[in-house]
């Protein structure tokens, strides 16, 4: 009996064991590949290396293979991995405006220059099942090409702020910036931490937080300036060097969220900007993103912060999902030794009260009285 | 807590110990200054582990920056050296450090522990390293981590007080179970980490060093050799340490503390030592 509750190497080896049959599945159907999943599951590739926060896209699909398919496991493994490499350098700043565009829209202009670019997106699609992919082995319509745009797109939000009627972000200076995967997140939390926890903040969470500003939690009247994706260079200059050379391409997607300000005794009413970058395509986590960036400048701003989207310890301490995951199912482990003395605390008191009753019969009437 | 040489690592792909030596390094800075301001909560720049978050990646991280070749380590989860996650950590360590384990207190130089300080008394130049899961023991009053700052620069844990004043206005005596918080060293109110409040005078004034690790909270907080530490109570009030009035069915202990196994669906029970070691040292095994 005593035994039966507790666990042993034989239990854990034998578990992982039948885990790993479990990943296999069925032994006639042909083995998935890293390499099949990268190309076939490519957003949930990026979905990983977003939550992951380590880009490299192979690795990201061996996780999700190892994990079967679980996205936050998958995340979890990528992170455990990134923990291990030694930090080197920080790489110059993206050029989003430089970036090779692969889908590119704006909703606050019809046209602009450098033009909307739909690309690979499932707007539009209509969500019907499409039965034609159950059958394997039909190649995909060849889409028709258009020609490249060789000019450089500018951003619609730097039109905006040379009119003055939006707010330029203060460029950083050329001091390290900080590292969340280094440091513990100070309170209050200067903007460029909230980005990169936000960057790597489980998307369903994000979503949800920039779902209820728009619903009036946090009084967001957002438009989308510009959604890009497409391959951006980084630059990196080696302290030897003395000047930044390209060490590869990776695609990103950035948003830029518009949103009203009334303005302040120091500032005139403009648009404000809040800020989503997402490695990989992830459009959803890149918008949602935005839109917590601005409510959390709440407080900066002078507005009052009332909603949870504003709070920045409320977001920033819960939208780690590796974190929220590992934290969650601890309740799993064994919680015996705390749950026998909440037992012996709860028979105490229960006798006390019990004790009390007996002493005293007519509070016993009074309080039964009282509640009828 | 000896040199360390990483050529001594089993599996080459990672440092001795699984951290790098840079990791290992900010963390006993932040455990220096955590021994140097007892009871105060250290942030630090906590990794992602191996081991998922909640279940003792701060514990495992003091653990690998302190562990030395020459250490025998011993895991405990709820007293006993057999549960899964002590056997599990204790797997990881073996692995990646290959240092000697033990299930025996008296061996051990550094005891990582979930929810649980041995029976047997620490002696000096043993550590405890504590899996803590809320470091923040004002946190179910006061969520907000830079209010709590604030309230522990001022020593302003009127909070805990008033709480613990309407349990025993309420229900004639505290609410907590466990995890009940501890002054330390007369300044910093702590957490204790979930251990079952008969565990809490073991804290007082022990020969042994007590190091608090909680990972997803980054922080690292410690309780040095010979230091006071008073569980919260009142005079008139005094704090009351818990056990199941009876004896272990085991070793017949009337003075450990006892888990409660569920015998039959009769309502039959038995109780048997939490501290596993310690009911084998008993029994004589």
């Amino acid at each position: 009996m005593y035994v039966a509750v507790k666990g042993g190497d034989a239990a854990i080896s034998a578990a992982h064991a039948w885990l790993a049959q479990r990943r296999r599945g069925d032994e006639a159907l042909p083995e998935l590949s890293p390499a099949q999943i990268e190309e076939q599951l490519g957003l949930a590739v990026d979905r990983v290396m977003a939550e992951g926060s380590c880009h490299d896209r192979g690795l990201a699909a061996l996780a999700i293979k190892q994990a079967r398919g679980d996205l936050i496991e998958a995340a979890f493994l990528l992170r455990a991995y990134r923990n291990t490499l030694s930090r080197f350098a920080a790489c110059e700043p993206l050029d989003t405006g430089a970036m090779r565009v692969q889908r590119r829209i704006s909703a606050t202009y019809k046209d602009l220059p450098g033009g909307q670019v739909l690309g690979p997106t499932f707007d539009y699609t209509h969500r019907l099942l499409d039965f034609a992919l159950a059958a394997e082995g039909l190649p995909p319509a060849e889409p028709e090409e258009a020609e490249a745009a060789s000019a450089t797109m500018p951003r619609v939000t730097e039109l905006l702020a040379r009119e003055g009627l939006m707010s330029r972000d203060i460029a950083g200076g050329n001091e390290t910036p900080p590292d969340l995967t280094r440091e513990p997140l100070p309170f209050p939390t200067p903007r460029p931490l909230r980005l990169q926890s936000l960057a790597r903040g489980d998307e369903g969470f994000l979503l949800g937080l920039g779902y209820s500003t728009q619903r009036g939690y946090g009084n967001a009247h957002p438009f989308v300036a510009e959604l890009r994706m497409g391959e951006v260079e980084i630059m990196l200059a080696p302290s030897e060097l003395g000047f930044a050379v390209s060490i590869g391409d990776i695609t990103v997607t950035e948003c830029q969220m518009v949103n009203q300000f009334a303005g302040s005794a120091h500032n005139p009413p403009q648009f404000t900007r809040g800020y989503g970058l997402a490695m990989g395509h992830g459009e959803r986590r890149a918008m949602a993103m935005a839109l917590v960036d601005r409510a959390l400048m709440a407080t900066e701003m002078g507005e009052e912060a009332t909603a949870p989207a504003q709070d920045a310890e409320f977001v920033l301490l819960h939208a780690d999902n590796v974190e929220a995951t590992g934290f969650v199912e601890h309740l799993k482990l064994p919680h015996h030794v705390d749950f026998q003395s909440e037992l012996e605390k709860l028979r105490s008191i229960r006798a006390r009260w019990q004790a009390d009753r007996d002493a005293n019969p007519l509070a016993e009437a009074a309080a039964l009285e009282a509640t009828i | 807590m000896n040199a360390i040489t990483p050529r001594n690592a089993p599996e080459n792909a990672y440092n001795f110990a699984y951290l790098d030596e840079a990791t290992k390094r900010m963390i006993r800075r932040a455990i220096l200054k955590a021994i140097a301001i007892p009871g105060h909560q250290i942030p630090f720049g906590a990794r992602e582990m191996p081991l998922p978050y909640g279940w003792g990646t701060g514990g495992i991280q003091v653990t690998a920056a302190i562990l030395g070749p020459r250490d025998v380590l011993k895991v405990i989860d709820q007293g006993a050296d057999d549960t899964t996650n002590a056997v599990s950590i204790r797997r990881f360590f073996a692995r990646v450090a290959n240092v000697q384990t033990t299930t025996r207190t008296a061996e051990a130089t550094i005891i990582q522990t979930r929810h649980r300080i041995p029976e047997r008394p620490l002696t000096e130049g043993q550590v405890m390293v504590f899996q803590v899961p809320m470091p923040e023991p004002l946190f179910k009053l006061e969520p907000r981590l830079a209010e709590t700052r604030r309230l522990h620069a001022l020593g302003d844990y009127s909070l805990a007080q008033v709480k613990l004043y309407e349990d025993i206005a309420k229900q004639g005596e505290s609410g907590s179970s466990y995890n009940h918080p501890v002054m330390v060293g007369g300044r910093y109110l702590m957490s204790p980490s979930p251990i079952p409040g008969f565990d809490n005078p073991k804290l007082h004034n022990s020969p042994a060093l007590m190091l608090f690790g909680a990972g997803r909270e980054k922080k690292i907080y410690a309780v040095p050799p010979y230091t006071s530490v008073e569980s919260l109570d009142f005079e008139d009030h005094p704090f009351r340490p818990m056990r199941a009035p009876q004896h272990c069915s085991a070793c017949g202990s009337a003075t450990s503390y006892l888990d409660e196994i569920i015998a039959d669906d009769q309502g039959g029970r038995i109780f048997v030592c939490s501290d596993t070691d310690h009911c084998a040292e008993t029994q004589g095994l």
